[in-house]
């Protein structure tokens, strides 16, 4: 069960998915096949004119109109371990820091900010702790940034066919993009004095996995960072508060959340995230390990399940696109199943290692239609088809699913996943 | 590059990490105390086991300039700061109180041992309900079981389970997680005796140790799992070809 979810989980019909899928947004219809935990609430009412009263005072905390109630999808009747963001819900590249994604191993832990303390020792010529506020002290940076889980779309990945009433939220919601704040590690690590000889170093947790994963010293020469904000304000508690690791464009995992030691060495530490777990068997009897680089991926978000178009005529189709390995340069459309490809127009900024929104017209004839992306990278990476990634990897491998996804949009306008 | 410099080159890196602090040639730097992780006097006095050639993520000759030239890099863009000179210096009973992890080559693994009986008393009282009774998977994941002649076939055939067993490169790695994440009630609250006893235990259940054996410091990491050798470097790069 605990593998199921890294990857991406096997949804058996049985399962009750909690949560509403953004449909106030997208024009209405719950996710087939799943029940909606939340009891159905009635619709919240508004005046008439409201150009004839006056409106609400400031309030301390804002919130979302009563209108918009988007929610993480978190798959109950077991202990959950991982909540999805509503990707079809979302426009732009920034995720609400509410509706970010979450994968855990150990819960959420509750850590005071005033005790919490970063150690870092091994290869190094001074084993220091370094409190919130003495993180905070150092020169800071922001960059925006995506972060994915690396078993999203493991369902889609290998149950080809299966679920055709799957949103993008329930097939690849462990992705999220966020501006993140901290302190670059390799400052940290010229303040321990770092041995030129340590060539890895483990990433503790808090929590009660006390989580660990083993990371390239050149990572930490590169670009990882100490983060302890998210969108201009502290880490949320299920994203790593007070402080966590952030490894740009690298597997989820091995961003470590609740960020408590830091031990240089000589050699990784063959935890078991990265043996057991977040391993990629391939054929010939072989696993591909410290697989860390997210190869380049887009998805349409709209119109996808359970959207249903109201008829024939113009329609953008919308989606995100982004790559592990520096930015995207490239998004092609299919409006036939792949046979014809055009480009989709990217939206400004294209930052390396973050979402990035496509769009593209498309004047539909009101007959049966599937919709593709094709995501292509700097390094000339291009997303491929389900049947390139199985030669390569197999039917049953684990992790990194970005092959294509297609949507056929019936001659109604309802929409389905179509592998 | 060839084979026999990867080991070379492996081999120096094990011995420079593995030298006392007062032969590696870095005095300490004033006002602070340069410590490594203290293993105990039992611990200290084995003969590691060495990290065998194949283990990915021990770098070759290209790999190291590679990691050099990053770290110039790397601390060429913060040339231009100053030292700050922020946080406390760890002191070793710091670092001891949450220097928890063990390495491939047993390093950190504790004094103390335990058996495969005493293991299969502590499993039945804390891991059969999500483990099951013989480690075929409760609520949680199967532990036990190898697939014949020790195959690897987890792309392609998906009647096999990834166990301890048939997956797992490395049993340092059980006694690590065993002590760090379990059991799921009171995570962390096993002494090295018991969390020896059920790493034993586990390994039974697989095949690997018999039912009189025991495990301590010495033993554990000399075990050699029957997936060691299955695993492989990232060689996805980016560019034109799927890999």
């Amino acid at each position: 069960m605990a593998n199921n979810r890294e990857n991406g989980g096997l949804p058996s019909r049985r399962e009750v998915l909690a949560g509403v899928v953004g449909t106030a947004a997208v024009g209405g219809g719950a996710v087939a096949g799943a029940q909606q935990a939340d009891a159905p609430k009635p619709r919240p009412r508004a005046p008439e004119d409201p150009t004839k009263m006056q409106g609400l005072v400031p309030r301390p905390l804002g919130e979302r109109s009563a209108f918009e109630t988007p929610r993480r999808l978190v798959r109950v009747l077991e202990p959950s371990s991982s909540s999805r963001t509503p990707l079809q819900y979302l426009q732009g590249i920034v995720t609400p820091a509410d509706l970010h994604f979450e994968r855990h191993h150990g819960g959420i832990p509750n850590i005071d900010p005033e005790r919490y303390e970063l150690l870092i020792h091994g290869m190094v010529e001074r084993a220091q702790t370094f409190t919130l506020a003495d993180l905070k002290r150092f020169p800071a940076e922001s960059k925006l940034r995506f972060l994915e889980c690396s078993g999203n779309g493991g369902t889609a990945f290998q149950n080809q066919g299966r679920y055709p009433r799957m949103s993008p939220q329930e097939m690849d919601g462990l992705t999220s993009t966020s501006e993140w704040t901290g302190v670059p590690l390799k400052l940290l690590f010229r303040e321990v004095g770092a041995r030129p000889e340590a060539t890895w170093f483990l990433a503790e947790g808090m929590d009660a996995a006390v989580m660990t994963r083993s990371v390239p010293m050149e990572k930490a020469w590169d670009d990882a960072i100490v983060a302890y904000a998210q969108n201009g304000e502290p880490l949320r508690p299920e994203q790593g508060y007070p402080v966590r690791l952030f490894l740009p464009g690298w597997e989820g995992n091995a961003s470590v959340k609740w960020l408590r030691r830091l031990e240089l060495s000589h050699r990784p530490f063959m935890t078991r995230e990265e043996t057991s777990k977040y391993t990629d068997p391939l054929p010939g009897g072989k696993a591909r390990m410290f697989s860390f680089g997210m190869d380049a991926k887009s998805l349409i978000t709209f119109p996808t399940f359970p959207e249903r178009l109201g008829g024939p005529g113009w329609w953008e189709i919308r989606g995100i696109a982004w790559t592990g390995r520096g930015r995207i340069t490239r998004v092609e459309i299919s409006t036939d199943g792949g046979r014809n490809w055009e480009d989709a127009e990217l939206q400004e900024p294209v930052l390396p290692k973050c979402h990035v929104r496509f769009r593209k017209l498309w004047n539909w004839d009101g007959r049966r239609a599937t919709l593709m992306s094709r995501a292509t990278d700097e390094t000339g990476y291009v997303q491929p088809t389900r049947d390139a990634l199985l030669a390569a990897r197999g039917s049953y491998t684990r992790y990194h699913y970005n092959q294509i996804r297609s949507w056929r949009v019936e001659s109604d306008g309802q929409v389905f996943f179509a592998g | 590059m060839p084979a026999e410099r990867a080991v070379a080159a492996a081999g120096l890196l094990l011995l420079s990490a593995c030298a006392p602090e007062s032969e590696t040639g870095s005095p300490p730097a004033a006002g602070h105390d340069a410590v490594p992780p203290v293993p105990s006097e039992a611990a200290r006095a084995l003969p590691r086991p060495e990290l065998h050639p194949g283990m990915p993520g021990l770098l070759n000759e290209a790999e190291l300039e590679a990691l050099a030239a990053a770290r110039e890099d790397g601390l060429a863009d913060i040339g231009h700061l100053p030292e700050f000179g922020f946080g406390e210096t760890a002191s070793p009973e710091r670092i001891a109180a949450w220097d928890i992890d063990i390495g491939p080559d047993g390093e950190g693994l504790p004094p103390g041992s335990g058996s495969v009986e005493r293991g299969e008393t502590l499993y039945r009282l804390q891991c059969v309900q999500c483990h099951g009774a013989r480690g075929e998977g409760s609520q949680f994941e199967a532990l036990a079981g190898r697939v014949p002649g020790d195959r690897f076939p987890f792309a392609e055939d998906r009647r096999y389970r990834i166990t301890v067993g048939s997956y797992w490169p490395y049993a340092t790695t059980l006694f690590d997680y065993i002590r760090r994440a379990m059991p799921q009630a009171a995570p962390g609250s096993l002494p090295p005796d018991d969390v020896y006893a059920l790493t034993a235990f586990i390994l039974q259940l697989n095949g690997l140790l018999e039912s009189g054996d025991s495990l301590d410091a010495e033993s554990l990491p000399r075990i050699r799992m029957p997936a060691r050798d299955r695993f492989v470097r990232d060689d996805r790069r980016g560019g034109p070809e799927v890999r």
